[in-house]
């Protein structure tokens, strides 16, 4: 204390007694255990035939509902941040390539990179594939546009989900259209891919009109290779039968492609077409589209969507920051996100506000019942894995005063009157001529 | 009779479409001995680059008939483009090595060109359909036909009959089939073969771009496009025998015939029999139907 005063020897003293007692206090505020983020994987095609309409649009949607989810700006009844307060960090991987690829990448996700949860794949082939080696690892995984019906029905699955109905609802709510608009149907074609998804959604559509129409008869059934692109012959061999109607769950470059090619040879002036994914190709291709068209958004998405706030929101946001219109991948995404949220926060409410363990998110998930931004959403099959919702079918027309496509004639179908309830399977519930379905 | 029609038909368009594509493949294959995979970039970039011509030539109104014009000037430009300087940095240090060697590096330029691709067009898929639906329909017996399809099987025989002359009748054509017969040999009787070698993979890469360009209008271009192609252009290739034009343009008509017989009568079928055919064909012919017999060097 050599050439120091009492008083300031005091003064000294007192400060660092008070700033030793304040320490814990501070050193406690820097330590408190923070809420850990959740990684996300997030796999779409960002390359390839299926980036431009289905893959982009899906990554798009994931971009601003994740970021928005973060900032805690997205209508009730999402309003909190995060996944109950823990910040998503996102990592998107490319769907392009062979399914054994998506595995290697799937585990990659998972093993490697830690991801929570993933939220993934447009291609049923991909689905198929890793619905396995998901269960293998316990890693939980929402699986956001693939259409197959076959991923819940053939073995049970605990941690894989689907907020997006199946493709056995697209095809039964198209036969239900397709006789709404020919009652008195003869004969019907198709043309679909030749992979999981062309195959079981023709295989739907066939039985859901046995069922419904069982003089109709089938004349040409056609199922050329995926991104086939040119389909000379297929239009050549329509061309050449009597059917009023052709069916086809055409996607990506071939949709297009076969519009454009069966346009220019007059086929839909004999028969008219049924598109059930067709709302991703009425903006890019407009007047390119015949009247009349019978256009499927696989879910009441799109220009089909109700008014509702969140739908209204999810709209602006999209065509705000893209300058375009949401088409029904980026539906699909938004509402396997929101699902997930609705899940996690389900968990953790459970465990009083507490991040839950994986478990207990796909304990919570299984059987809830959620808003999307154009439905509700009800994981009411597939042991409570599988989603149900509404359906929206109507016909394309090019609107030339105002320049622009729209969808008139639309006809909204409940989710259980194209769906198999719960103890069948969708093929079991359409040979049996779709018993308790429920159309009022 | 209608599906008689439809079948033949159908076949010479699929035909001249493959014939179009193969054509180049089997030029720098028989020429340069290069089992060239970068051959479905030069579809990518053509029918890309034909795209985007189309586009701008359209949007300004012009007439529709200058839009066949800005296909073929696109595919030239962007063939001579990607074929100078893929032979000049790249193929030309590896002459003469293993052909194994040569196929690996053309498989990685066609996979980085995928990529560049994608940097420069994005991966949203482009449509150019203007020259297809202008271009309009007839019906024959019935069925309606696309005159550009049609045009295209008039393309595709002009092409043919170009080829043939060019290599019979010219001096150029001469110089080549000296090179395809023994490159050293020509060299020591003075042929420029680093020239010829040049000149040939610029035609092919032109070829190869002009098939993408003409396609462009039929379809949703598309990443990826490329990988679809090289692979039935190889099945034409093998089927007419590597390196030979008249096999080319003859496994062309086989693919597209039995393609479209399948598709009418055994859709099922449609993709086998393709495969079959070739298949078939190697099992009585593993040089191919039209490959010329190699001497033997010692």
């Amino acid at each position: 204390m050599q050439g120091m005063t009492a008083s300031a020897w005091w003064v000294r003293k007192v400060s660092v007694a008070a700033l030793l007692a304040a320490m814990p206090a501070v050193a406690g505020a820097q330590t408190a255990p923070a809420v850990p983020p959740v990684k996300l994987g997030l796999v779409t095609f960002l390359t390839g035939p299926a980036a431009g309409p289905f893959g982009i649009p899906g990554r798009n949607s994931a971009e601003i509902m994740i970021e928005m989810l973060n900032a805690g700006k997205v209508p009730a009844p999402y309003a909190t941040a995060g996944l109950a307060g823990a910040t998503i960090v996102p990592k998107f991987v490319d769907e392009a390539g062979s399914s054994a690829n998506q595995v290697t990448e799937f585990r990659n996700l998972v093993q490697r990179d830690g991801m929570n949860a993933v939220v993934g794949y447009i291609s049923s082939g991909n689905c198929l594939a890793v619905a396995p080696v998901a269960e293998e690892l316990k890693a939980l995984t929402v699986f956001w546009d693939c259409g197959t019906p076959r991923i819940f029905e053939e073995r049970p699955l605990k941690y894989v989900f689907r907020a997006t109905p199946h493709a056995t609802m697209d095809n039964v709510a198209a036969a239900r259209y397709v006789l709404k608009k020919f009652p008195d149907l003869a004969s019907f074609s198709g043309i679909n891919q030749n992979y999981a998804w062309g195959q079981d959604s023709w295989r739907d559509f066939v039985a859901a009109m046995k069922a419904l129409a069982p003089k109709a008869t089938v004349d040409k059934e056609l199922l050329p290779k995926l991104f086939a692109g040119e389909f000379g012959a297929e239009i050549s061999a329509l061309l050449t039968t009597n059917s009023k109607v052709v069916h086809s769950s055409f996607w990506d470059g071939d949709l297009e492609s076969f519009i454009v090619q069966s346009g220019a040879r007059g086929l839909p002036a004999r028969s008219t077409m049924v598109y059930t994914a067709g709302e991703t190709a009425m903006f890019r291709l407009g007047a390119k589209i015949p009247d009349g068209t019978i256009i499927g958004a696989r879910g009441p998405h799109g220009v089909m969507a109700p008014d509702t706030p969140l739908n209204r929101w999810f709209r602006q946001v999209y065509e705000d920051r893209f300058a375009t219109a949401p088409t029904y991948p980026a539906y699909h995404m938004a509402q396997s996100i929101l699902g997930l949220k609705a899940a996690w926060e389900k968990a953790a409410a459970a465990k009083g506000g507490q991040q839950p363990a994986i478990d207990d998110v796909v304990k919570a998930f299984e059987g809830i019942e959620f808003e999307g931004p154009s439905a509700k959403i009800r994981m009411a099959i597939g042991n409570g894995h599988q989603g149900i919702a509404d359906i929206a079918y109507g016909s394309f027309r090019f609107n030339k005063a105002e320049g622009k496509p729209e969808i008139v004639d639309i006809v909204r179908y409940p989710a259980e009157c194209v769906n198999p309830p719960a103890n069948m399977t969708s093929t079991a519930w359409l040979e049996a001529g779709m018993p308790g379905a429920k159309c009022n | 009779m209608i599906t008689v029609i439809a079948i033949v038909t159908d076949g010479l368009v699929y035909a001249a479409w493959l014939f179009v594509v193969a054509i180049g493949l089997t030029l720098i294959f028989g020429v340069m001995k290069i089992l060239n995979v970068a051959h479905g970039a030069f579809y990518a970039f053509g029918a890309y680059a034909a795209a985007t011509a189309i586009g701008l030539y359209f949007d300004r109104g012009w007439p529709v008939v200058g839009g066949y014009l800005a296909i073929a000037t696109a595919a030239i430009a962007i063939g001579l483009l990607m074929g100078y300087i893929l032979e000049r940095v790249f193929l030309r240090r590896v002459y003469g090595k293993d052909e194994v060697v040569v196929v690996l590096i053309t498989y990685a330029l066609f996979l980085i060109l995928e990529d560049v691709l994608i940097l420069i067009w994005g991966t949203d898929g482009r449509s150019a359909y203007q020259p297809y639906t202008e271009a309009g329909s007839f019906t024959v017996g019935g069925l309606p036909l696309s005159v550009y399809d049609i045009g295209l099987v008039g393309f595709a025989a002009l092409l043919a009959i170009a080829a043939s002359y060019t290599i019979k009748k010219t001096t150029f054509g001469r110089l080549l089939t000296a090179v395809i017969y023994d490159r050293e040999t020509a060299a020591a009787f003075g042929v420029d073969v680093s020239r010829v070698y040049t000149v040939t993979f610029l035609v092919g890469a032109v070829l190869g771009a002009l098939g993408g360009a003409l396609t462009a209008p039929k379809i949703s271009v598309t990443p990826g496009l490329g990988v679809e192609v090289i692979v039935l252009a190889f099945a034409v290739v093998a089927i007419g025998g590597m390196g030979s034009m008249e096999g080319a343009l003859v496994g062309a008509l086989i693919v597209g015939l039995f393609r479209a017989g399948a598709v009418h009568l055994i859709p099922q079928l449609e993709l086998f029999s393709i495969y079959a055919v070739m298949a078939l064909v190697l099992v009585f012919r593993p040089q191919g139907l039209f490959s010329r017999a190699q001497p033997r060097k010692i």
